[in-house]
């Protein structure tokens, strides 16, 4: 109960201090504002990522081409062979006519184009979509597959994927080395915030020291008023994680681009995104507000 | 019994001097006692080490029980729970009315309201100053002030009161006013030590008298022995004020 009635007043004091330095905590809850949206964009972003990388891969297929010249035997010996293969999950007969035919769908010029061709003129092959089980493993499959006799080519959209998901590990990375150094500017802005209200509260804890306050109850509104620079500082964040990430999620009906590229859903995404942000933000400023006691208040 | 025991207590301080040389000391509970001695004779450091301040650098200190040296620097706080402080520059927070800045010790302890409110209106009530609870410390004259200070270092109940020459900053009249607060206080069980260099007051107090000198007890005049002559025309004691007013 003493520790409570202890802690209820040094939550007060701390919120003052807040106040009372207000151009400074102004600063540092800036600083951690700005921190922690850049944490949020990229948290928000590499989510999403990984997310639509999982989701193209999991119904990832090798398409396979045959040569033109084939029988109708020859192509089921060719099926017979891939189904042997391990990793293969299933396979579906596409022939040249029936992808014409698609094509024709998908626009006005193909249409024209394709309609001229005889049967004999179509240049395009007989395919079997292949679906695998296990996509880290699609590379190896295909190469398999390549090696069948009567199959003129493989594709798959391992080398589209790859070079996304470089992309994306670049960004990355830079997001992460730009995030600490921005909490190391937060960090440091504090411990300066914090110091100075030290500095302007010596006269207080000389006083607190001599009439026999313990050394933890006299950092402690000192720490709680780094604990509420990160919390005021997480406030602006966390709406936009929640507000602008679900309104991104409705204006995009949750996909871009194409059906590939799904986006996570809001809810609850931007929850858990918005309690990591707090915690963050609570954390580096009480790193901050730890520092500059230890360093500065002398007890 | 002795309620404070100082056995051969050095203090030699971090830049070389050495402030305190083999002092022995013995005060009794419920005693009231003058320290005094010229500037830098070591009046404060010999207080400071009682409230640990400063820690000694050899010997021992005793106060109630409490090896004072051996309390880790995380547990002087129980000590000073124990104490009560008082300076000539009174230390009130200016933002603080009187009533706040006496109950801010106790709110310190973490007790509750209603004891806070009762111990420190009790406090201010026994230092005479009942009407000015609500006055800013600049809404009160330094007698005042310095009464609010006592009332602070005494709301919980010490056993202990420890005066740093309390009256340094005041008049005459005022100073003599503040150590009959001191006297009641030193009435109502509470043992009294109190740093000073105003040699009337010591005069008229007629109380025990204990004489600093370059780190050691000079002289220790037992309450009562200069009742008849005046006690500053002790030649010792004559030098210590005649430094002072050179001094300070
Ligand atoms: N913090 C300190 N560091 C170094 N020397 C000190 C310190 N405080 C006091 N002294 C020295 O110790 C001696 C005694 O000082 P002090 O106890 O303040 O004397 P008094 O209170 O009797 O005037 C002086 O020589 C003073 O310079
Ligand atoms: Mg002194």
């Amino acid at each position: 109960m003493k520790t409570f009635r202890i802690l209820v007043r040094n939550i007060r004091d701390g919120l003052k201090n807040v106040v009372r330095n207000l151009s400074l905590s102004f600063a540092s809850i800036s600083c951690i504002t700005v921190t922690l949206l850049l944490v949020a964009v990229s948290m928000i972003g590499s989510l999403n990522v990984e997310n639509f990388t999982k989701t193209i891969r999991d119904d990832f297929t090798i398409v396979t081409y045959m040569n033109n010249e084939l029988t109708e035997d020859q192509e089921n010996e060719i099926k017979a062979q891939i189904q042997k293969i391990n990793n293969v999950e299933s396979i579906t007969f596409e022939s040249k006519k029936e992808i014409a035919e698609q094509m024709k769908e998908e626009s006005e010029v193909f249409n024209n184009i394709i309609t001229s061709w005889s049967d004999s003129e179509n240049p395009l092959y007989d395919t079997f979509k292949v679906k695998v089980k296990d996509s880290e493993k699609i590379s190896d499959t295909a190469e398999k597959i390549k090696k069948i006799e009567g199959i003129a080519q493989v594709k798959y959209g391992e080398g589209m994927i790859d070079s996304l998901m470089t992309i994306f590990n670049i960004i990355e990375k830079i997001l992460i080395v730009v995030v600490i150094s921005l909490v190391v500017v937060t960090a440091f802005l504090i411990v300066n915030t914090i110091k100075i209200t030290i500095f302007s509260r010596q006269e207080e804890v000389e006083i607190k020291r001599l009439v026999g306050a313990s050394n933890f109850s006299i950092k402690q509104p000192f720490v709680i008023e780094g604990l509420f620079l990160g919390l005021l500082g997480s406030i602006v964040p966390v709406l936009v994680t929640i507000y602008a990430y679900s309104f991104f999620y409705e204006k995009t009906g949750g996909i871009l681009f194409s059906h590939f590229i799904k986006l996570v859903d809001p809810y609850p995404f931007v929850f858990i995104i918005s309690i990591i942000l707090v915690v963050i933000g609570i954390i580096v400023g009480m790193f901050g507000s730890s520092r500059a006691v230890r360093r500065y208040l002398k007890i | 019994m002795e309620f404070i025991k100082l056995r051969n207590v050095e203090k030699v301080y971090p830049t070389g001097v050495t402030a305190i040389y083999g002092l022995n000391l013995d005060i009794k509970k419920g005693d009231f006692a003058f320290i005094i001695g010229a500037s830098g004779s070591g009046k404060s450091t010999l207080i400071k080490m009682l409230y640990r301040e400063e820690k000694a650098t050899n010997g021992e200190i005793i106060i109630g029980g409490v090896q004072v040296g051996r309390l880790k620097n995380r547990k002087v706080y129980k000590l000073r729970r124990k104490l009560g402080i008082v300076f000539q520059d009174f230390k009130l927070l200016p933002r603080l009315t009187a009533y706040e800045n006496v109950a801010f010790a106790l709110e310190m302890y973490g007790l509750p309201k209603d004891e806070v409110r009762m111990k420190t209106l009790k406090a201010l009530d026994l230092v005479g100053l009942k009407e000015k609870v609500k006055s800013y410390p600049n809404e009160l004259s330094g007698g005042e002030q310095q009464r609010v200070a006592i009332a602070r270092a005494i709301v919980n109940a010490p056993k202990l009161l420890i005066c740093d020459e309390p009256t340094g900053n005041l008049d005459k009249k005022t100073s003599l006013e503040i150590m009959k607060v001191l006297e009641v206080i030193n009435n109502l069980g509470t043992t009294v030590i109190v740093v000073t260099h105003d040699s009337d007051i010591v005069n008229k107090m007629k109380k025990r008298v204990i004489l600093i000198d370059q780190g050691r007890v000079k002289k220790d005049f037992e309450k009562g022995t200069y009742d008849k002559n005046d006690f500053t025309k002790d030649e010792d004691v004559q030098k210590a004020f005649v430094k002072n007013e050179d001094g300070e």
